[in-house]
């Protein structure tokens, strides 16, 4: 004769209220992953570095002065980045078309079609990073496309100045471009680029002064 | 001379600063724009007993003009992977070449001959990446340690894997020859023989297709690469150098006039021999 063993029903109230406290945790784990999922790592650590900087020193206070994050990037170059639709963002600065620099604006030009691939191939790189970090960040959590991300935030800052031609060597390295090649290793190598800026110009673009 | 309107150097891979001006040509030239170098071609592949047997045509087209008679359309990727190629002629030759390039580092990193999956899947990427701007429509045979296999890439990124396989503006009459004739495990002599017929179907039914035909066999062991297979019988007796003897052109007249030299001043200058 076997014996069935079921729980008491004494303990189902127990049992209930263990669950309310546990879905309340789950509140709480809901928010973290809410946070973890919105968190941009470059606002990330923009903050803890306002944070923790005094900024008492000079290059900073400059640039507080002029208004645009401590970043040595001027704000200008920052906005090529996130390559937007052709014309819809003047690159003068005061939001008008810079005439000096890029001629007299016209409709047509804006309009006319760049070639389908332009935008598409500005943006891979970082769009392949994206995916590949929103998918590491899936699989191992966000400690590990953090880490990364710092890493490859050090390396870029390992450059020349702007109108000399870095390797890059460090960054290709943790790209994995070091032993691929590609189209972007054959045409149009900087290094043998047909035009050269003016080397000041460059600089106080790249700095934001411009 | 250093310009005041570059503030970046600019991004290494393609450049599209032309699109716009070639844009704005288009209309001015009537429809009659130059136009790259096409290989209209008819490429075949099938899978044998021992391995794999790619066959091409070698005439490649510019427009109405055959621009090469001997061109080749079989090009090496890897020691047992080889890649045909039918589509814009430069696209072909430089996507098998960076191909190639890559699979060499990886085998010479890992110690390993590449797979033929491996190679699909990196054409693949890069031509998908360029959504079909890259012309280039491929077939790639190769022999690896899982076994002989065969594989089209399309030039908007599609992969299809089948044991025979035909490409190029030809493909429809080489495709016809392959289905009728087409049995798993054949041996090598029919196997060569059925890619030479489907070849030869596609230059007798295509325009675009000629000349002579290119086989190149993968096994195990190693590759056959023969070239030509089979010769065109409509070859032009073409003199390469043309140099006529004396006596080619009659002499109607001759006139001798002396001219009289004589020496002014003369100079001797030592040179310098230490």
């Amino acid at each position: 004769m076997g014996r069935l063993q079921t729980h008491p029903v004494v303990n189902s109230a127990q049992e209930v209220m263990d669950a309310i406290e546990e879905s309340g945790h789950d509140e709480k784990l809901d928010r973290e992953m809410a946070w973890t999922n919105a968190i941009n790592f470059e606002e990330y650590l923009q903050e803890w570095m306002c944070l923790a900087c005094s900024h008492s020193s000079k290059p900073s206070k400059e640039s507080r002065r002029d208004g645009i994050k401590m970043n040595t990037r001027g704000l200008r170059s920052q906005l090529k980045d996130s390559v937007p639709v052709a014309g819809l963002c003047p690159q003068g600065a005061y939001g008008v078309q810079d005439t000096l620099r890029s001629g007299f604006t016209s409709v047509k030009n804006e309009l006319l079609p760049s070639h389908p691939l332009e935008l598409s191939e500005r943006n891979f790189q970082p769009n392949q990073d994206k995916m590949n970090f929103s998918t590491l960040r899936n699989i191992q959590g966000l400690h590990a496309p953090m880490k990364l991300q710092m890493e490859y935030r050090a390396a870029r800052q390992i450059q020349r100045l702007p109108f000399l031609q870095s390797s890059n060597l460090a960054l290709d390295i943790l790209r994995g471009n070091d032993e691929s090649v590609g189209f972007e290793d054959i045409l149009n190598d900087p290094a043998q680029s047909e035009m050269m800026g003016e080397p000041h110009m460059m600089v106080e673009y790249k700095l934001g002064l411009l | 001379m250093a310009l005041s309107n570059v503030f970046e150097t600019p991004a290494a891979g393609f450049n599209f600063d032309n699109a716009a001006r070639n844009a704005a040509l288009e209309g001015l030239f009537d429809g009659q724009t130059p136009k790259p170098l096409k290989t209209g071609t008819t490429i075949a592949g099938l899978v044998f007993k021992d391995g794999v047997v790619l066959g091409a045509d070698t005439r490649a087209t510019s427009s109405e003009v055959v621009a090469d008679k001997m061109c080749a359309k079989i090009h090496y990727i890897a020691p047992n992977i080889y890649c045909c190629g039918a589509g814009t002629a430069a696209d072909t030759e430089k996507t098998t070449d960076l191909l190639s390039s890559n699979l060499t580092i990886f085998s010479l990193n890992s110690g390993r001959n590449p797979r033929v999956v491996m190679a699909v899947n990196i054409l693949q990427d890069t031509l998908y990446r360029y959504h079909g701007q890259i012309g280039a429509s491929l077939i790639l045979g190769g022999v690896d340690c899982t076994g002989n296999h065969l594989y089209t890439v399309g030039p908007y990124g599609s992969v299809n894997k089948m044991p025979y396989l035909a490409m190029g503006s030809g493909d429809l009459a080489a495709l016809g020859i392959l289905e009728d004739g087409y049995k798993p495990d054949l041996e090598l002599d029919k196997a060569k023989e059925l890619v030479r017929v489907a070849i030869h179907a596609g230059i007798m039914s295509d325009l675009g297709s000629g000349n002579n035909i290119d086989i190149c066999v993968i096994t195990r062991p190693g590759v056959d690469y023969i070239r030509p297979y089979q010769v065109s019988e409509y070859k032009d007796k073409r003199k390469t150098k043309y140099k006529y003897g004396p006596g080619t052109t009659p002499v109607l007249t001759e006139k001798v006039v002396p001219v009289k030299l004589e020496v002014v001043e003369e100079t001797v200058q030592r040179m310098d021999t230490a």
